[in-house]
């Protein structure tokens, strides 16, 4: 097995790279696409490499060997994973299952609650207007979603920045995008090597929402102007605790993909994304992205004919 | 968590042990406060309990008034002093509280940010002085 099952082991270190890659220049409904695909890819071949490993391992306990009718001789000399190594590998699969499982419930509950809270909101319509003062504004998942804006936030905006913040948040329900979300964050759960990616997704669905807001009003610096004011008059009303400075530092929290580096937020970020040029698509970018992925999925493969072809054959010698 | 704000009626009489029937009362009494519009003391609360049928022979006065310090804390009602008693008035409407409770629960959520999509993140200050900036607003001149 060796070589590609430790290179697919590797493989998710590209994930702060590639978000940087993505996450800023390219396409923000591309960029959502490519950096879920990635995201799910390598969380897949990553956590099948520690299968991998760890199931070369449990194959030449005397026990198994003999339940699966395998030579130990063929699996000890065609099979060069130290024992130690695949013990790690295997105690490592096991906390990413279980990590994997944990999110999974917890994110479902989630959303089972957003939905019973969704469907609870007054009115039929997607819209829901509190008499809230302080600013706020959010999208629901549920049938039928809702978009819950306040008064506060209402009185925030002009026209055109209401209407800014609708078809934003529109966009979101049409998109589905907390399934993007979920997705990534999923995979983040089974290795936290590809936390990255999914900040960076957090951050391109929401300026795949400014975008396609800019799309339905016309102009981008309207929706530009819409979210800073939201965001301002949100924090002026402060009815929600302001970011922890501790653990932005760690884990850019906010995640939007707050880059800890320069401590710049998403939201001026998004701004300025729609004062400047319009994204391009970047068909470089994206096929070396793709490129990238192919590798990732031909380690992977490889990896796994290894094994396999080491098991059929301490098979034959053993049966 | 007294999440079915829309059968302030039912379970009333239960025992205030479980929480079930605490957030069914609480509802009740949201229920009331909301109807009347304005602002009651506690033993308004309670009258207004029993004369909607609401079968609260056993609510007590301090019942009631356990339940309206619980919705204050829980900044779902203000009061405000009236002689030696408080007056309670609801913060939001139905719908905000809905709403406030929704937000409140997935707070307490680490995955509320996926679940929920906000219109803006948080900002720190910088991030303020930043956006005061692209916005061509000096510091302290922006509409709040």
């Amino acid at each position: 097995m060796g070589l590609p099952a430790y290179l697919t082991l590797l493989c998710p270190l590209a994930a702060g790279p590639l978000a940087r890659l993505l996450g800023d220049r390219l396409d923000p409904r591309r960029a959502t696409w490519l950096l879920t695909a990635a995201a799910v890819l390598l969380a897949g071949t990553s956590c099948g490499a520690l299968g991998l490993l760890s199931l070369s391992a449990l194959v030449r306990v005397p026990l198994v060997a003999r339940l699966g009718e395998l030579s130990p001789a063929v699996l000890t000399s065609g099979d060069p994973t130290e024992t130690g190594i695949a013990l790690v590998a295997g105690v490592l699969f096991g906390a990413a299952l279980l990590a994997t499982a944990a999110f999974a419930v917890r994110r479902a509950r989630a959303l089972a609650d957003a939905r019973r809270h969704a469907r609870g909101l007054p009115g039929k319509g997607s819209l829901v207007i509190t008499r809230d003062e302080s600013a706020d504004a959010y999208t629901v998942p549920g049938r039928p979603s809702r978009i819950v804006v306040s008064r506060g936030m209402l009185d925030a905006l002009d026209d055109a920045g209401r209407a800014a913040l609708l078809a934003h948040e529109r966009a979101h329900l049409d998109g589905r995008h907390y399934l993007y979300t979920s997705a990534v964050r999923l995979a983040a759960a089974a290795n936290p090597l590809l936390r990255p990616l999914a900040d960076a997704v957090e951050y391109t669905i929401e300026r795949w929402a400014d975008e396609r807001a800019a799309a339905h009003i016309g102009d981008r610096g309207t929706v530009a102007r819409a979210i800073a004011r939201a965001a301002l008059a949100a924090k002026a009303s402060g009815q929600r605790p302001g970011p922890v400075p501790a653990l932005g530092a760690v884990f850019a929290r906010g995640g939007a993909g707050a880059s800890p580096a320069h401590g710049i937020g998403p939201v001026p970020r998004r701004v300025a994304a729609l004062l400047g040029p319009p994204p391009l698509r970047r068909p470089a970018t994206t096929a070396l992205t793709l490129l990238f992925l192919v590798f990732v999925i031909l380690c992977a493969l490889h990896a796994a004919d290894n094994l396999q072809d080491v098991l059929s054959l301490a098979h034959v010698e053993g049966g | 968590m007294g999440t079915q704000t829309n059968d302030p009626d039912s379970g009333i009489a239960a025992g205030p042990g479980s929480r079930r029937a605490a957030g069914q009362l609480e509802s009740a009494v949201l229920a009331v406060l909301w109807e009347v519009g304005r602002p009651l003391s506690a033993g308004e609360v309670r009258d207004r309990l029993h004369r909607d049928g609401a079968g609260s022979a056993e609510l007590s006065y301090s019942t009631v008034v356990t339940i309206l310090t619980r919705l204050h804390e829980k900044k779902s009602l203000s009061r405000q002093r009236d002689g030696r008693a408080f007056r309670y008035a609801p913060v939001a409407d139905r719908a905000g509280l809905a709403a406030r409770r929704l937000s409140a629960l997935l707070d307490q959520s680490p995955d509320r940010e996926a679940v929920l999509s906000r219109f803006v993140a948080d900002l720190s200050d910088r991030d303020e002085q930043l956006l005061r900036g692209l916005l061509g607003e000096g510091p302290g001149s922006g509409r709040d």
